[in-house]
């Protein structure tokens, strides 16, 4: 152990005071708290961009002639007239899901809010590499820019869909607009992307297996900790695989490899000079990381909603042990069912038994998860704020986005479902809103944590109660135009096909602007609260956790000269305590 | 605050609910012979998972309703049993409906995928590219062409690339942009692709299945009920994919024929 022991004592010296400049204080910071906050900055403006594109594909879609004011400006070549083009509204799609995935449902409730707490919650002054840390977010950063940049090139954004199906997005320009030098940003960005998600994943393990303060044992690390802990090993088998596959990508797109395309292909009636790949390695190689990555976004959203329910229902979860035992083993699960994406893709039949019946079984851990969160709410005496408001509605959004997945998980249902709305309604259900609200949750419960202010807990309220009405009013439409065969992907609906689905597209379209507009209060509020939002204590929310032991906000090495000492779990609620019905980690009375 | 929050949930939870016991919007009646182990599949899937959603939704909205606020009279309760309860339902309640689903449903899978197509099937080859499908019947000698990616013109309206030069089998195939089959009568599609990914997806005969480039991917069905249906590409293939589509014509034999027959004259 004495490389652990060398580790802390670098990181301590480190820590001992907030560096001088500017640069290394608020740029190139070696603080994960500062880095939590930047990645969390940094899904603030990427989730921004990608509402916007979602505004514009939605007025799209519910009113295809309509002309929408400015785009025309923003894009003459994709929107003569204020009238977005088949390829504008593809790559504004792409885009969209791409910027979601990775840079706001990765970022935030993984990179953001577990680089802030993840080490303060094991009693560490820092990430046990630092610089790797930093390292992180300047790559995930510029990862951010290569892609943006796509939008500005000649040839347009790619257009293949944040799946970037081989052969479309390997062949190059012969494909149509989209296929030039946006392409091949997608997949250096993405590439990029990965290396910073690999030493951000590689940081939070060796941070929680090695610099753990005395008495922090593996059973009475916080919901939190574990999520992230677990999420980081997924991470870290995920981002490893799709890393070569861009580069592959990437390769056949610039240097005539032909790893993802076949022989024959006749493109813009030009024989493609590719020979010997398959379409279907990619889409391998792709899932393998895609459907982890659900998880990704989805297990720390599972953590951070444990961590503060049990903070408001004053009394220990129901089954700590088998909740952190759920999550572990959808995160195991989640390894052996990426072929549940390719039913239909022309992969042989037999495996598509093989990968339903696991994809069926996460059902399981999945279904206990939400009963225990919902048995814990029994005999409780239950908080509102805006944060637990945001815990319940993830577990209602969670069972609506949860229970769509078991007609995805049986091939025979999918062979109807499959590329319709309602794998739309699903995945933005159980990865997207799901995820957003536990990143909602974290923000109003470690808001005054992080700038030692209050957010408006009215305006919270208020904004927890639209958003709800207005996610179940875009998402739910998605599953019923679903089972009537609408098609998702299509900028919109020709002649007689899928017209009757029309109004409900125009209904899905407000929903979507008000859902949108609501979320403006969100942003009035942080902004108004960073600066004046009430003095907050250090420990608000009478919670038993380690951040809520040190100063608010916590100082440069998180717990002054001090290390904190843990007696307890995390769950020490509805007990006796010396501050009232809780007794806190590092509390030793009781002991 | 918590009253507000069940009624939310629950009026949420019931309004959606309705939506899909009414029917508002669903599946095109169904006219194939396999379609109907799917739909079935589906409806038992909806009423399981129907019942599971409107329970665990409604359960968490009286909790809240129930639990709600610091009431100093109101002792913490623990939910009685503890988790072990929770585990029991879920695994059991689940698994016996995962056992169950993937029993019938691989079944219905087996049917369309595992099981081979009638050997009397009427083959027909379907060539996807961006942004239309071509479907090509063997002629009255029987017998397909054979194909050459090289040959492939759109100008002369080659879209498989056949060599009727040479090829004497070539000469009398016949090529449509309409997918015609005579009723009830098994049809066995061998699905290529011409350029990148597509895929053919007709509602009405709850069939779908990707195109793959490399690879001829066979797929069969047998249509029950003469009319005109729609075909969509449902797998992104570039800017006119959501202008991908064709027609599924299912007539009588006797106008199959005669279809035929014209199209061989022209």
């Amino acid at each position: 152990m004495t490389h652990v022991r060398e580790t802390k004592a670098k990181i301590a010296e480190l820590k001992r005071e907030a560096p001088a400049s500017f640069l290394r204080r608020y740029v190139f910071s070696l603080d994960h708290k500062v880095i939590g906050k930047q990645y969390l900055g940094l899904a603030l403006v990427a989730v921004t961009v990608g509402m916007i594109l979602s505004w514009l594909m939605r007025l799209h879609l519910g009113y295809p002639k309509l002309a929408i004011p400015g785009l025309s400006t923003l894009y003459p070549s994709g929107a003569a007239g204020g009238v977005m083009t088949p390829e504008l509204y593809l790559s504004l799609m792409t885009m969209h899901g791409t910027i979601m995935v990775f840079f706001v449902l990765t970022t935030a409730p993984f990179a953001g809010f577990g680089n802030y707490f993840l080490p303060i919650q094991v009693g560490a002054e820092d990430m046990a590499f630092p610089r790797f840390n930093m390292m992180s977010f300047w790559v995930t950063f510029v990862a951010f820019l290569v892609l943006l940049a796509a939008f500005f090139v000649p040839e347009g954004a790619p257009l293949s869909g944040w799946t970037a199906y081989a052969p479309l997005s390997a062949v190059g320009k012969d494909a149509g607009p989209g296929q030039g030098l946006g392409q091949t940003l997608w997949g250096l960005s993405i590439a990029i992307f990965c290396i910073g998600q690999l030493l951000g994943s590689l940081n939070f393990i060796a941070t929680t297996l090695d610099l753990r303060t005395k008495g922090m044992t593996l059973g009475r690390m916080p919901y939190s900790t574990w999520a992230w802990f677990i999420t980081s090993v997924i991470g870290l088998i995920a981002f490893a695989v799709l890393l070569p596959a861009c580069i592959l990508l990437v390769l056949d797109r610039v240097a005539g490899t032909s790893f993802f395309i076949p022989a024959g292909l006749v493109i813009s009636d030009r024989l493609q000079p590719h020979a010997g790949g398959s379409p279907l390695l990619w889409q391998h190689l792709f899932w393998f990381f895609g459907h982890p990555e659900v998880y990704i976004a989805i297990l720390p959203g599972f953590g951070i909603v444990s961590h503060i329910l049990a903070a408001h229902i004053r009394k220990p979860l129901l089954g700590p042990r088998v909740l952190i035992g759920c999550m572990a083993a959808i995160g195991f699960l989640s390894y052996v069912v990426w072929g549940h994406h390719m039913f239909l893709s022309g992969m042989n039949p037999f495996s598509a038994m093989l990968f339903s019946v696991p994809t069926l079984i996460i059902t399981i851990p999945a279904t206990i998860a939400t009963l225990l969160w919902i048995g814990s709410l029994y005999g409780a005496k239950l908080r509102f704020t805006a944060a637990s408001l945001f815990c319940l509605g993830f577990i209602s959004v969670f069972v609506s986005g949860g229970i769509s997945g078991f007609f995805l998980a049986q091939p025979s249902i999918d062979i109807y479902l499959h590329g319709t709305y309602f794998v739309v309604g699903h995945f933005h259900f159980v990865m997207g809103v799901a995820a957003m609200f536990g990143i909602f949750a974290a923000t109003y419960f470690w808001f005054p944590k992080m700038f030692g202010r209050f957010m408006n807990e009215t305006l919270g309220k208020w904004h927890f109660a639209l958003t709800l009405i207005g996610v179940y009013g875009i998402f739910m439409p998605m599953h019923y135009l679903g089972l009537a065969g609408n098609v998702r992907r299509y900028s919109a609906f020709t002649d007689d096909y899928m017209q009757s689905a029309q109004p409900l597209h125009q209904f899905i379209t407000i929903a979507a602007l008000f859902t949108g507009a609501v979320q403006l209060l969100f942003f009035i509020n942080l902004i108004w609260s960073r600066f004046r939002g009430p003095a907050a204590p250090d420990n608000p929310w009478e919670a038993t956790t380690l951040e809520w032991t040190t100063t608010t906000p916590p100082p440069p090495n998180n717990f002054g000269d001090t290390h904190p000492i843990v007696y307890r779990g995390p769950d020490e609620y509805g007990v006796k305590g010396p501050n009232g019905d809780y007794l806190m980690q590092t509390d030793p009375a009781g002991a | 605050m918590g009253k507000l929050f069940a009624l939310l949930v629950a009026v949420i939870a019931i309004v959606s609910t309705a939506f899909f016991v009414m029917h508002t919007w669903w599946m095109p009646p169904d006219v194939s012979v396999l379609g109907e182990g799917i739909d079935h599949q589906l409806l038992e899937t909806m009423t399981a998972s129907g019942v599971l959603f409107v329970a665990a939704q409604l359960t968490l909205a009286f909790f809240v309703w129930r639990f709600a606020g610091n009431d100093p009279a109101r002792p913490i309760k623990s939910f009685p049993g503890g988790p072990t309860p929770m585990v029991v339902i879920a695994t059991v309640l689940v698994g016996i409906e995962v056992v169950t689903l993937s029993l019938v449903g691989s079944k219905v899978w087996a049917g369309m995928y595992l099981t081979p197509a009638d050997p009397a099937s009427l083959q027909i080859d379907v060539q996807a590219e961006q942004f239309a499908y071509y479907f090509r019947y063997a002629g009255p000698d029987g017998k397909f062409g054979g194909l050459h990616p090289d040959l492939i013109d759109e100008g002369s309206s080659n879209f498989f690339g056949l060599d009727p030069a040479n090829d004497t089998t070539a000469r009398d195939d016949i090529v449509s942009s309409s997918l015609v089959v005579p009723v009830n009568k098994p049809v066995l599609l061998n699905m290529h692709a011409k350029d990148v990914g597509h895929s053919f997806y007709v509602p009405a005969l709850r069939i779908q299945q990707d195109f793959v480039p490399g690879l001829v991917i066979p797929l069969h069905f047998t249509a029950t009920t003469p009319g005109k249906y729609e075909i969509v590409c449902t797998q992104l293939c570039g800017l006119g994919h959501y202008n991908m589509r064709a027609f599924l014509e299912v007539k009588s034999q006797a106008d199959y024929d005669q279809w035929l027959k014209d199209q061989a004259n022209q």
